[in-house]
């Protein structure tokens, strides 16, 4: 599915997402949470970006416990403890490994969702990034199981990420910052599942495309 | 004597609440970690990290924390500087910073003072 260089290539991809939906993520935090979600997550990840050159030969372990270790230093919000521990679990799994393919993708997404369950005490409907996280991992799992192929998988992971973003607005936040808005919250799409689904949606697109390496 | 770090997101939060246990305890070994590096609102794991190793000795570390993120990061401070002797408390802000600034100028060790901030987390104003 991807190798060492084409995951850096991914990773920095994310940044860019992140980048280009700065001001929408951040408009969603703002009747919910401190209006800073997209804010955060650009800088998180341009730390990111500015740490991953030199490690194209490294393992990919270590490249995502880099990033993940960037996000928790310089993200700021519960977004970074959260993915930075995502990304660190994620590659605890792969520590070793230089190649990635679903199996693997799959083994890591179950750690970081266990992770950011332990790092945010939370659980799914309580509308976090969980909510987007759980289903998508749900539905990956259940295509491949039906023999579908890498790009199958992930179209169908990041369909169930969005349906379960636009699910959070039916959700009262019980977590994080939301929680004190309580059900005023109600109607708004969770920041943090947004984030995930355009994650996820990075990979799948990189996976699509063949020209991750050209990065 | 025991340190104290407050964390917040908040700079001005912060370095207001280890002002305000001067009144009671102009000694203590109290410092601030609010706000990130360029002074805006978020918590930092590295001005976490070095508000610890500012107060930090054999006899500990007590760390208060405002919310959310805060306590987040701080869990992740931690973890990364296991072994050595840190615990977050469970209790509100400026309570809790007062009653532990003055316990540890008086000599409460780590333990007293953490039970003493359990009692804080109870404590009623009205």
């Amino acid at each position: 599915m991807a190798d060492s260089r084409q995951v850096i290539s991914i990773l920095n991809r994310i940044g860019r997402k992140m980048e280009e939906q700065k001001d929408y993520l951040t408009e969603l935090d703002g009747p919910i949470g401190d209006s800073d979600h997209g804010i955060n997550l650009a800088r998180g990840f341009r730390a990111v970006e500015e740490k991953l050159p030199g490690l194209e030969d490294k393992d990919l372990g270590t490249i995502l416990k880099t990033a993940g270790m960037a996000l928790v230093s310089t993200v700021g919000g519960a977004s970074g403890p959260l993915y930075g521990s995502a990304y660190m679990k994620a590659g605890m799994v792969l520590a070793g490994k230089t190649e990635i393919q679903m199996g693997d993708f799959l083994q890591a997404m179950d750690a970081a969702v266990e992770a950011v369950m332990q790092r945010g005490k939370a659980t799914v409907e309580e509308a976090t990034m969980l909510d987007a996280m759980v289903p998508a991992v749900k539905a990956m799992k259940e295509a491949e199981a039906s023999g579908a192929e890498a790009g199958e998988i992930l179209e169908a992971g990041c369909r169930a990420a969005w349906a379960g973003a636009e699910h959070t607005k039916d959700l009262i936040a019980t977590k994080g910052r939301a929680s004190y808005v309580g059900e005023r919250g109600l109607g708004h799409q969770d920041p943090g599942a947004t984030s995930f689904s355009f994650m996820l949606e990075v990979v799948k697109d990189a996976v699509a495309g063949s020209d991750t390496a050209e990065e | 004597m025991v340190g104290i770090v407050i964390v917040s997101h908040s700079e001005k939060l912060a370095e207001s609440v280890v002002e305000l246990t001067a009144m009671m305890a102009p000694s203590a070994a109290i410092a601030a970690a609010g706000g990130l590096e360029d002074g805006s609102f978020g918590t930092s794991f590295d001005r976490i990290r070095n508000a610890i190793e500012q107060v930090y000795s054999e006899d500990g570390v007590i760390v208060l924390m405002d919310m959310g993120s805060a306590v987040m990061t701080t869990e992740m401070v931690l973890e990364m500087m296991e072994g050595r002797k840190i615990a977050m408390a469970d209790c509100p802000l400026v309570e809790g910073a007062v009653t532990a600034t003055v316990s540890a100028v008086s000599g409460t060790d780590f333990n007293g003072i953490l039970e003493e901030l359990n009692g804080v987390r109870d404590m009623r104003k009205l």
